[in-house]
Order: C-alpha cells, then structure tokens, then sequence
C-alpha cells in the first residue's frame, strides 16, 4: 500500500486530500449543526440597502487588510473596543469582514463612535484628524456617485444564501437607499424595516449621494444593533 | 517476515523499497523524536477530556474544568476588579467634584484619564486636548458648554447634538441658506462680530442685528451663553475657523458641532476619570 501511493503521484494527492478533507469536516461541520454557535439575541437585523452598498465598498477597498471586526474576550481587547463579538453579529455577513491584521483599529463597535462630519474628513485625508496616521486617504468615495439602481439584486442575492430579507424589503430597496442617505422620502417605514439605521446626509454634502455616504452609514451602524438590556452573558459562555 | 535485506556497501538495512534500480538505506527516525510524538498524541487525547472538544448531537463535551474562554474573562475582570477596589469604590462613590478635590484620586485620575483621551478623544480633539477647526481646545480656558468638572462631565457622558436623549443641543439658525437675513445684513453683522474682538471698525447697522437676532444666544456683548453652548464671540478664539470669510459662512449656513455621547462606551468610572484629565488640563473652572 505504501509502495504504492509512494510511487504514484495522483494515488497519493487523492489520498491526501481525503485525509486532510476528514480533519476539517470534523471542525466544521458541527459547528453548522449546533444549535448554540449562534447566540439568540434582541436586535439584530439586516444591512438596510445603504449600509449594504457601504459594506461592499468596505470589501472592495479591502479595509479588511487594516482593520479587523473581531472583539475577541480577553481584557486589553474590550477595554479598548467594547464588548467582545457575538457570533449574531456577523450572521448576515456573506463574506464576514473579521479580518486577521490590525494595521489599524479593529471597527466590529466603531458606530457611534465618531461623528459624521470626522468621517468625513478621516476618510478623505485621514492625516487631517489623526495627523500620525498611516490609513490611505479615499478622497475618490466623496466624489464617486453611489451606483444603487441594482440595490434590490444585492438583496435577492443575499436572500439566496439565507439572510432573511422580505419580499417588501426587496422592492423597497431603492426607495430606502435615497430615504436613509437624504432624510426625505418614507423614513419612517425604512426605519421601521431596519431600525437603529443612522439617517441623514453623511458626508456633508446633500446635493449628492456618494459613496463616501454609504461607507459612513455603514461604518456607523457597526456593533450597535444588539439590544443587551436583555442579554445574559452567562448563558453564552463558550 | 523475511530478514531485511543488508546494503552490501554500508552494511546497513534497506527498507527494501526500489526506484529504478535504487533502494532506499533504512534511516529510523531518532527515538527522542518518536517519543515526543507519543507524548504529544497522549496530550491531545487528555486535552479534549479537559477541556470543551467533541460535538454531541445536542451540544459538546463540556470537559472536566468548566472552562470557557468567556467565562475565564468574566472571572479574569472580577479580580482585576477585586484588585482595584480599594481605589475603584471610591470613585465609583464619588462624584467628579470630589474625586477633583482629592489629591490621592486625582493621581489616578490623571493617569486613568489620559489612557482614555488617547484612545477616544485625541482623533477629535488632538493630543493633549489641542484642539482644531471645528474640535474645540480642551485645554485653554475658554468653554463652550462649561468648564467646572460637573459641565465637563456631562458634556462627555451624553454628547453634544449626539443621538443620546440627554444629549446638549442647541441649534443657531442658517441666516443666508434659510434667508433670515439678507445679504447686506449678513454682511454687515459679520463686520460687527469682526469689531468685537477688536478685528475691525464698529458697524452700526451690523450692531442692530445683532442685537435683534444674536443676542440672545450669544449675549449683548457677544461673550456668549454656556447654557446654550453659544461660543464667546469677543476673544480671539474660534471654533469653526477664524477670519472674515469663516465668520461670514457661519452666519449663513452655520456648522453644529457634533461630539458623541459616551456613557455607554466607556464605564462610568472611566469617564469620570477623563472628565478630571479634561478639567485639569488647562482652564479647568
Ligand atoms: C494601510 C492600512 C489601512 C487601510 C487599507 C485602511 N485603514 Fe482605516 N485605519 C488605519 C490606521 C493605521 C488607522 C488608525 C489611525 C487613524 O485613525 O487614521 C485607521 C483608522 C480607521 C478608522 C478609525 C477607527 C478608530 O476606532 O479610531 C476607521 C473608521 C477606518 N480606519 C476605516 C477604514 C475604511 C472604511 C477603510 C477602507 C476604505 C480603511 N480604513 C482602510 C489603516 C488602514
Ligand atoms: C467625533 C469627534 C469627537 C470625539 C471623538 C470627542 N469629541 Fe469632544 N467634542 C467634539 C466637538 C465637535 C465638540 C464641540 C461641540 C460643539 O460645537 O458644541 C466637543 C466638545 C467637547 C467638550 C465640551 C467643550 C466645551 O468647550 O464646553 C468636552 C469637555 C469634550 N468634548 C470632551 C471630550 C472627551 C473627554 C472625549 C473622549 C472621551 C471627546 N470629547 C471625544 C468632538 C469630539
Ligand atoms: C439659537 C442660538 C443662536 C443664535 C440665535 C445665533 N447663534 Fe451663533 N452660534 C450658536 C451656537 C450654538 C454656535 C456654536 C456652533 C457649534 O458648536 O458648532 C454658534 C456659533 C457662532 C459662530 C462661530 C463661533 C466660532 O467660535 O467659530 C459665529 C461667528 C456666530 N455663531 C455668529 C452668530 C451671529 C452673527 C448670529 C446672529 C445673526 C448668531 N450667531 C445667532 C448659537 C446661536
């Protein structure tokens, strides 16, 4: 047998692949299965169409290089960036941005953090505020009209693969893009479909919705959608 | 099993595999290396007895110490926490003024106090509390919303035209873009407020603006009003730029500065301790 897969190259890449096939099936498919990867927790919805079209920008300048969404529980890492990540708060992520490089800060709880108007000014020059940083500046997202006409498809998409959108959601998609980024148009309805959603013009500039718009919608909603008046740590200790 | 074959050069065993004519000497690995990896078997077997491993079909094996990486950080908080009391109560029993007035609090204070504004406040407020256009100064003793330790407290803990409900706000009206005013007054009351810090040549006209649409918030002689966060007009220190053009622009489509609220992000102890830096920073009042 072992003369065998020695001597034959495709024997031994089959035998391989089964092998190392075997060791991750066995980490990953339980954790598919089990009830208890995920925490059942208050609050917790889908992107709403914007802050979608934010994220995707996110994923397409590949912020994930710098910066991680991933609180992990240990001490230095909450005192600096808040309560560690709950699997629910990346369950409607396809792909999930936890990242692996702490160029800079980790973002998982950055909503709210700073206001729009500092977004604004980090995102085009981030030596503007931060005059030792090393962040590119994005100076193009302030300039760059937001292209949302397919908000809808984005949303059908993602339904595909198990985030929970309605059907009303999908056919409001490009009414919520405009009333989120501009103030105007049926708010109230959007925010009933994804409540907690920052509203308004975000980049200072209401004459057009950019995509610096959507990235700071995005960047503000992070790590502020779990309710934890309610939540009891203890019965998620893993 | 028949005898290994002998290499007839080396005198040593071969494996008795053969490539092309070849075969391969018998090199055992060392026997320090072999026990090691025994050893390493054997502690991976006991791991998963110890510690959370196998999937059942309703959970997993919880192991033998109960261990969990958040409840070891719960714990691991608990001391920290512990370890801290002796200080921590204190601050958790007294209010900023007092923790201001205590020479043993106020050296933990300044020490726990410039941990947080570095990693929180700096990007707006610039190290050590310096300030730019549309951040204020923290460290001058000129405030917008107040400067004794109290004010400085909440300011923080609930923002400035934050999203929190308790949150300071107060809005000057868009004079130009909403057309309150008219161009000339606009103008003309610019050139007022450039007389009051003694920039410019008194307008008269501009003077009677100011009285009927300025006043109340910025006050008779434009020293403004912390109730309102209205800034002081009369000194030489701006929030949202200074000179003619940055005063004219405000007065048309004025900025609102926007500082979060921070009492559920930082614990309460973290920014009592930050509002004492801020205090003791510069003009503390
Ligand atoms: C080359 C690495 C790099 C890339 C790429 C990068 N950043 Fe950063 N980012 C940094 C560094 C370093 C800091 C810390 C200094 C600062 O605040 O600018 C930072 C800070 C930030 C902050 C402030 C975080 C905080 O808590 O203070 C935000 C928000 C942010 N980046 C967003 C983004 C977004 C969005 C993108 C993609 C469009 C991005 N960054 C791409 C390096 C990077
Ligand atoms: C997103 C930027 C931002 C961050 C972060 C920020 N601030 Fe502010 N802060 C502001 C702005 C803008 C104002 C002025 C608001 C106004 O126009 O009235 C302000 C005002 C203040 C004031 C009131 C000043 C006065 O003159 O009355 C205090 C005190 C203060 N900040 C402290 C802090 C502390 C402490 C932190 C960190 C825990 C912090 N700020 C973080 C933007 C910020
Ligand atoms: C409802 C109250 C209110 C009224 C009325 C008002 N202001 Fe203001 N004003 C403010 C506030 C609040 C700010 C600070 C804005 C901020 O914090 O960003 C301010 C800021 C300013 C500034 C910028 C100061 C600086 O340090 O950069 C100028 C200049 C100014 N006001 C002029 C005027 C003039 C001139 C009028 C009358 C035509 C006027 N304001 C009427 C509330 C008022």
């Amino acid at each position: 047998m072992q003369e065998k897969m020695e001597k034959n190259v495709i024997l031994l890449a089959i035998a391989t692949l089964i092998t190392i096939s075997i060791g991750g099936l066995v980490q990953l498919v339980p954790l598919y299965a089990l009830d208890s990867t995920i925490e059942e927790v208050e609050g917790m919805r889908p992107y709403s169409p914007l802050e979608l079209a934010g994220r995707n920008i996110y994923v397409r300048e590949g912020c994930y290089l710098c910066h991680s969404q991933m609180i992990r529980p240990f001490r230095d890492e909450i005192e600096r960036y808040g309560k560690y990540s709950l699997a629910a708060e990346s369950m409607y992520d396809h792909p999930f941005q936890w990242g692996s490089k702490r160029t800079g800060p980790d973002v998982a709880r950055v909503g709210g953090k700073y206001s729009n108007d500092w977004h604004t000014a980090h995102m085009i020059n981030p030596r503007s505020v931060v005059p030792e940083s090393i962040m590119p500046g994005y100076p193009f997202m302030a300039t760059t009209e937001l292209s949302y006409d397919d908000a809808a498809e984005h949303l059908k998409t993602l339904s595909i693969v198990g985030v929970p959108y309605t059907s009303e959601q999908v056919a409001s998609a490009v009414a919520d893009v405009k009333a989120q980024a501009t103030g105007e148009g049926d708010v109230d309805a959007m925010l009933a479909r994804y409540p907690k959603a920052a509203v308004g013009d975000f980049d200072g500039n209401p004459d057009k919705l950019t995509e610096l718009d959507a990235m700071i919608a995005y960047l503000q909603m992070l790590g502020r959608l779990v309710d934890y008046t309610n939540y009891k740590p203890e019965m998620d200790y893993r | 099993m028949a005898e290994p074959e002998k290499d007839a050069l080396s005198g040593r065993e071969t494996t008795g595999h053969e490539w092309d004519g070849l075969k391969e000497l018998n090199t055992p690995l060392p026997r320090w290396w072999l026990w090691v990896l025994y050893a390493t078997i054997v502690w991976a077997v006991a791991y998963t007895v110890v510690y959370p491993a196998w999937p059942t079909l309703s959970g997993y094996t919880k192991g033998m110490i109960d261990y969990s990486s958040r409840g070891e950080l719960a714990k691991n908080l608990a001391a920290v926490k512990q370890s801290r009391s002796s200080w921590i109560n204190r601050f958790e029993e007294s209010s900023v003024s007092e923790i201001a007035a205590d020479n043993d609090l106020l050296t933990y204070a300044m020490a726990g106090g410039r941990a947080v504004f570095a990693e929180n406040c700096a990007p707006c407020h610039a190290a050590a509390g310096s300030g730019s256009v549309g951040y204020p100064s923290l460290a001058d003793d000129d405030w917008l919303w107040g400067g004794k330790v109290d004010d400085i407290y909440t300011s923080i803990r609930y923002g400035i035209r934050s999203d929190h409900d308790d949150a300071r706000v107060s809005d000057m009206p868009a004079f130009g873009a909403d057309e309150l005013l008219n161009a000339q007054q606009v103008a003309d009351v610019t050139a007022h407020v450039m007389s009051l810090s003694g920039g410019s040549a008194a307008n008269a006209a501009g003077a009677t603006v100011f009285e009927d649409e300025c006043a109340a918030c910025h006050g008779e002689d434009g020293t403004g009003n912390r109730e309102l966060g209205a800034p002081n007009l009369a000194d030489a220190i701006w929030l949202n730029g200074s000179g003619v053009d940055a005063v004219n622009a405000q007065v048309k489509n004025p900025k609102h500065g926007v500082m979060p609220a921070w009492v559920d992000r930082l614990d309460d102890v973290s920014v009592k301790q930050v509002s004492v830096y801020v205090h003791s920073l510069g003009g503390g009042q």
